[in-house]
């Protein structure tokens, strides 16, 4: 973002106070500045909307940028809703962004192909991997990232309402697959399809 | 009284997408359930859904916006629609992940994404970290259900005995203009498709060209399959992405699947959990997919699938 002509770009997470560490990595790759939202338990993506919402009613940002889905709970459902609350455009699962004064050209990776919309910004875009490769960032960079401005703030310091939180139950693991048998040549292989009736 | 199911269809180029039979699988296991159809012509796509088995009525809503699935569109007449309903359903495909979190939003309602298990109702089992675990979580009592349906996860819904009535119903909800389809990028394929086949050929980074992707076309075509890849082939620019296979590409259940070149990353491994037979050709005898296997074979892709396509030429003798 900082290379594509932005005035700033401020990096903000909803999350523990051992956030800061991956806040001062992204000031490290080239954000301006930092806002963490402290919470303590875990918090769900309507929740996590919410804050972002006031978030931006406050910073006015022109493209808000996010992770398609969080590593852990797999929802993929934040950048939508955040787009909702603010009634802007949303472009999930981008591989591909071209920002103009006004507007965004996002490649969608959908299940049928490459999808291209054009939104007007402000707009959420929330990102696949495939988007770019991350900066390297080097020695210096993190020292300088040191000295930039982290905010810390508190939910309720932003007057979000917090949505009824769907309840967790139980966590079990998945029955796991067992390993069947390597076989040692083609001829064994098209002989254990054949009887799996395959072939 | 029983529960009210609304549960919207996914279509493309006017036909009803494959992935609405399988929602309406776990959606008429919930209450009596309502499919709604927003297109800009609804007619064919209505009367497909129409005739599935547990479809009480469709709802159609037929306005030229809806041509292309924009969410910023879809959601505040799907948000309009669900108004007195218990549940809220979409295909936990790109076009319900893109959809229902902007109607939950809307509605000011927690959503479930990619319920895989009804426990009862109001109780539900999803996979979290990448399908390692998996987490039964229950929705409050008082608010409407939402949730994403992994397809894979269920059997399609066939026709029914007769045919469910089609409502016409206009909206007057007023839709934004700030989000515009410009194209989509098909890729065009004479194979079976990804997410209906029931025999899948993928191929990994073990591949290691464009070029060499033609020995996994060629078993592929052999055997009447679909074609996939892990995430390392899209990445690498083997194949599009719409053939990745795993926990961000499409979560499948085909009776084969036979994945060449592919180390076995546990996202990729979260996208073919309910395959029934699994077949796994790698160099590597170390690689983790031959932990779920049902056969492995360890050699060179390059001279294991020619030799697998002669055997299976004379077998057909």
């Amino acid at each position: 973002m900082a290379a594509c002509g932005a005035e700033e770009v401020v990096v903000a997470t909803v999350g523990p106070a051992d956030c800061q560490q991956q806040l001062r990595t992204a000031l490290a790759m080239g954000a301006d500045r930092a806002i963490l939202v402290e919470t303590g338990g875990a918090v769900q993506p309507l929740l996590v909307a919410r804050v972002f919402a006031a978030i931006q009613a406050r910073e006015q940002a022109g493209l808000i940028l996010l992770g398609k889905q969080a590593i852990d709970d797999d929802c993929n459902q934040t950048g939508q809703m955040l787009a909702a609350l603010l009634d802007r455009p949303q472009a999930t699962f981008t591989s591909k962004l071209e920002i103009t004064a006004q507007q965004a050209r996002a490649v969608r990776e959908v299940d049928a192909g490459l999808e291209t919309i054009e939104v007007d910004l402000p707009a959420v875009i929330t990102v696949d991997l495939r988007l770019n490769e991350p900066r390297f960032v080097k020695m210096p960079d993190i020292m300088k990232a040191k000295r930039k401005p982290l905010e810390v703030l508190k939910t309720d310091a932003l007057k979000v309402e917090a949505p009824t939180a769907l309840q967790t139950v139980a966590y079990e693991t998945p029955p796991k697959r067992s390993a069947g048998a390597k076989v040692k040549d083609v001829q064994e292989l098209v002989a254990a399809l054949k009887q799996r009736g395959i072939l | 009284m029983g529960s009210r199911v609304l549960l919207v269809a996914e279509h493309e180029h006017g036909k009803l997408n494959p992935s609405t039979a399988k929602t309406l699988a776990c959606a008429a296991a919930l209450g009596t359930t309502d499919i709604a159809v927003l297109a800009a012509q609804t007619g064919e796509i209505s009367a497909q859904a129409a005739a599935l088995d547990g479809c009480a009525k469709v709802i159609a809503v037929e306005r030229s916006e809806n041509a292309h699935a924009l969410a910023a569109i879809l959601a505040p007449q799907i948000a309009a629609l669900a108004q007195g309903y218990d549940y809220l359903l979409m295909p936990s495909t790109t076009f319900g992940k893109d959809v229902l979190p902007r109607v939950a939003a809307l509605l000011g309602v927690a959503q479930l994404s990619d319920i895989m298990e009804v426990v009862d109702a109001r109780t539900f089992k999803r996979p979290i970290y990448a399908g390692n675990v998996v987490v039964t979580v229950r929705v409050p009592d008082g608010q409407m259900v939402l949730g994403t349906v992994r397809t894979a996860s269920f059997q399609p819904r066939g026709p029914g005995a007769a045919s469910a009535p089609i409502e016409q119903q206009s909206l007057s909800a007023a839709l934004p203009s700030h989000t515009r389809f410009v194209e989509l990028g098909e890729h065009v394929s004479e194979r079976p498709d990804l997410q209906a086949a029931s025999r899948v050929v993928s191929g990994g980074r073990g591949v290691g060209s464009a070029e060499n992707f033609k020995v996994i076309y060629s078993l592929a075509d052999k055997l009447g399959a679909a074609v996939g890849a892990s995430r390392a082939a899209v990445d690498a620019g083997y194949v599009p992405n719409d053939m990745q296979v795993g926990q961000t590409g499409k979560i499948i259940a085909p009776e084969l699947y036979i994945a060449i070149g592919i180390s076995g990353a546990i996202q990729h491994l979260t996208g073919i959990k309910d395959a029934r037979t699994i077949v796994a050709i790698n160099k590597d005898s170390e690689a983790p997919i031959f932990e779920v296997a049902d056969i492995g074979i360890v050699g060179d892709l390059f001279t294991i699938i020619p030799e697998l396509e002669k055997l299976i030429d004379a077998s057909r003798k």
